[in-house]
């Protein structure tokens, strides 16, 4: 009799729960949830980060809706192509790549695995020295040279400031470095399946590697696939360090201007920071949306 | 004959995983390429930088840029081991605090049950999702009420509240069986031996994951030493590095070298903790005795 109450009471104990969380809590309470408060705030006034703010209302949201062309016309289909190719294609890659890596042997996984994993390592200046040298626009590019060799193109092109080439570019840098955390825990995921399931479903009927993958791999790795899933939609929207480092900001004719970039130039160059954290705030809505229609996927039963 | 599973993770090399290695090889090569070229690129002496047409492999490998790296931080007056002391100080601090704080949050908000964890997850949620460039002003407005502004406080603790940890390991403490912890508790244990001796044990890949994620994020920082501190004696290696590739040199091809043999050193630390967890990081837990 005595256990059961043990467990009845750990079913309720309050206290403990609250302890093991305050740390974290105290800290993302100041750090993280206070700034992001602010920011809410900060999209109702306008803000030029001198002057005290100034509350406008709805205003910058209105703004945003009704009168913002380039947002309209650049910024949010540049962002959907962007999130759509990196976000999803990215998400595939990654979980095809890391279900691979799993079927090989220890070494040449884990070399494999740091190799796929190393550009997101890199980030940062490593990325801005590689591949803008590798875009060079003039004939010295290694891009170039390379084309000009093989005799694909006769007259070097200016890659970087080509509206047609630039977003096409900042998407295939954002595959390249998309192999991030979400591939690694993928990963792990998949290594720690339990081996006695696929036993268990080769006798009830599971007849290939794909098959398994399907009905064994992915439901016994869900909170894995989820949590690859949010990372996947979050670096898919947020990630405009590509386009600003490779062609600064705003790129020529906003050709690859994503919503992050939009935010940094009004936020960072116009001095508008009002309608910046208006911005974000939409973003935020975009990025909530697409992860809970994939916390819907990966539903616990 | 039957289909009769096929082993995850094999011990040995077999003929079947030849076809696996030839899907794989063309995506590793791609994204590896790039990371070959910059540590080339990194050793390059100043005449094959220049070479027309542009070469990928360095025929006369030389130390120069390196040399170069640290004569501009002897002209600088503050030399370059303190910002190396600055940077391993803040990182180590952070990662360490980082991880006990997030594994301790992550095993209330799984396993155990009070008012609010639901709705403290979804907070976490939301507030990773929330695009860091929009706090960057109001951060630097608590940092500065709080006045921890040129202190080491400064880079240290608005970093160790990391969302994307707690939400992974998280997930990873999700995976632990209930049975476990409650045949513990029956034994008598209590929270805190719950923690330590099942939980930290059993979600290993998620803390080495957890931990490279964290250096990676703490290592890279830049708006800490640009924002936070003034005092340059307190700024980290990155800034230092950063300052020196964007500066100064990227627009010269000259400089093109410098800067890469700048990133090559930045990366090293990342490469080196990833082989040293990476065992941890891909360790299943077949070991660990869950089964």
């Amino acid at each position: 009799m005595k256990k059961i109450t043990k467990i009845a009471k750990r079913e309720r104990s309050n206290r403990s729960g609250y302890l093991f969380l305050l740390p974290y809590a105290l800290l993302f309470t100041i750090f993280i949830l206070t700034p992001v408060c602010l920011a809410v705030i900060l999209s109702f006034t306008n803000f030029n980060t001198i002057e005290f703010p100034e509350f406008v209302g709805f205003l910058n949201y209105i703004n945003l809706i009704t009168g913002d062309e380039i947002f309209m016309q650049h910024v949010l289909p540049n962002t959907v192509t962007y999130a759509l190719i990196v976000g999803v294609g990215g998400y595939v890659l990654a979980f095809l790549l890391a279900w691979a890596l799993a079927n090989l042997p220890k070494v040449p996984r884990t070399v494999f695995a740091l190799i796929l994993y190393s550009p997101s390592m890199t980030a940062g200046i490593a990325m801005a020295v590689l591949w803008k040298i590798m875009f060079t626009g003039d004939q010295t590019g290694y891009i170039n040279s390379w084309l000009m060799d093989i005799g694909v193109i006769n007259e070097p092109i200016i890659w970087l400031v080509n509206s047609t080439y630039l977003l096409p570019i900042v998407i295939i840098i954002g595959l390249w470095s998309s192999m991030g955390v979400g591939f690694l825990a993928i990963l792990a995921g998949i290594l720690n399946t339990d081996e006695s399931l696929y036993e268990a479903a080769a006798i009830d009927g599971v007849k290939n590697r794909f098959q398994e993958m399907i009905y064994v791999t992915i439901p016994s790795m869900k909170p894995q696939m989820l949590f690859a899933a949010v990372m996947q939609i979050v670096n898919a929207f947020q990630n405009g360090q590509i386009a600003s480092m490779l062609a600064g900001n705003p790129t020529p004719n906003y050709a690859a201007q994503l919503i992050v970039n939009h935010i940094e130039d009004y936020g960072f160059i116009r001095y508008e920071m009002g309608y910046a954290a208006a911005v974000s705030l939409a973003l935020l809505l975009i990025v909530q949306v697409f992860s809970v229609i994939s916390r819907r996927m990966f539903k616990e039963d | 004959m039957a289909y009769k599973g096929h082993k995850i993770n094999p011990k040995k090399f077999e003929k079947s995983q030849i076809k696996i290695i030839l899907m794989v090889l063309p995506m590793v090569l791609l994204t590896g390429l790039p990371i070959v070229y910059i540590i080339f690129h990194a050793f390059k002496p100043m005449e094959e930088l220049f070479a027309f047409p542009p070469k990928f492999i360095t025929t006369n490998p030389t130390f120069d840029n390196f040399r170069m790296l640290f004569k501009n931080s002897q002209t600088a007056g503050i030399p370059l081991s303190k910002y190396v002391f600055n940077s391993i100080l803040i990182t180590v601090s952070v990662v360490f605090s980082s991880l006990i704080i997030s594994t301790a949050a992550a095993y209330a908000l799984s396993k155990l049950k009070f008012k609010g964890r639901v709705l403290a997850m979804n907070i976490n949620q939301l507030a990773l999702m929330f695009v860091p460039v929009a706090v960057m002003i109001p951060r630097y407005l608590v940092v500065n009420v709080l006045g921890l502004t040129n202190t080491y406080w400064a880079q240290i603790l608005p970093l160790i509240p990391l969302p994307v940890a707690l939400f992974l390991v998280k997930q990873f403490v999700d995976q632990v069986p209930d049975s476990l912890i409650e045949a513990a508790y029956m034994d008598g244990a209590k929270e805190m031996q719950i923690y330590r001796k099942i939980i930290i044990p059993m979600i290993k890949p998620a803390i080495a994951t957890a931990a490279i994620l964290v250096f990676q994020q703490v290592w890279g920082n830049l708006e800490a030493s640009n924002y936070y501190v003034n005092d340059d004696g307190l700024k980290s290696l990155v800034f230092y590095m950063n300052t020196l590739a964007s500066t100064t040199t990227t627009n010269t091809v000259a400089g093109q070298g410098v800067a890469a043999a700048a990133s090559l050193i930045m990366f090293l630390p990342n490469l080196i903790l990833f082989c040293f967890l990476q065992n941890k990081v891909m360790n299943t837990m077949a070991h660990s005795g869950i089964k």
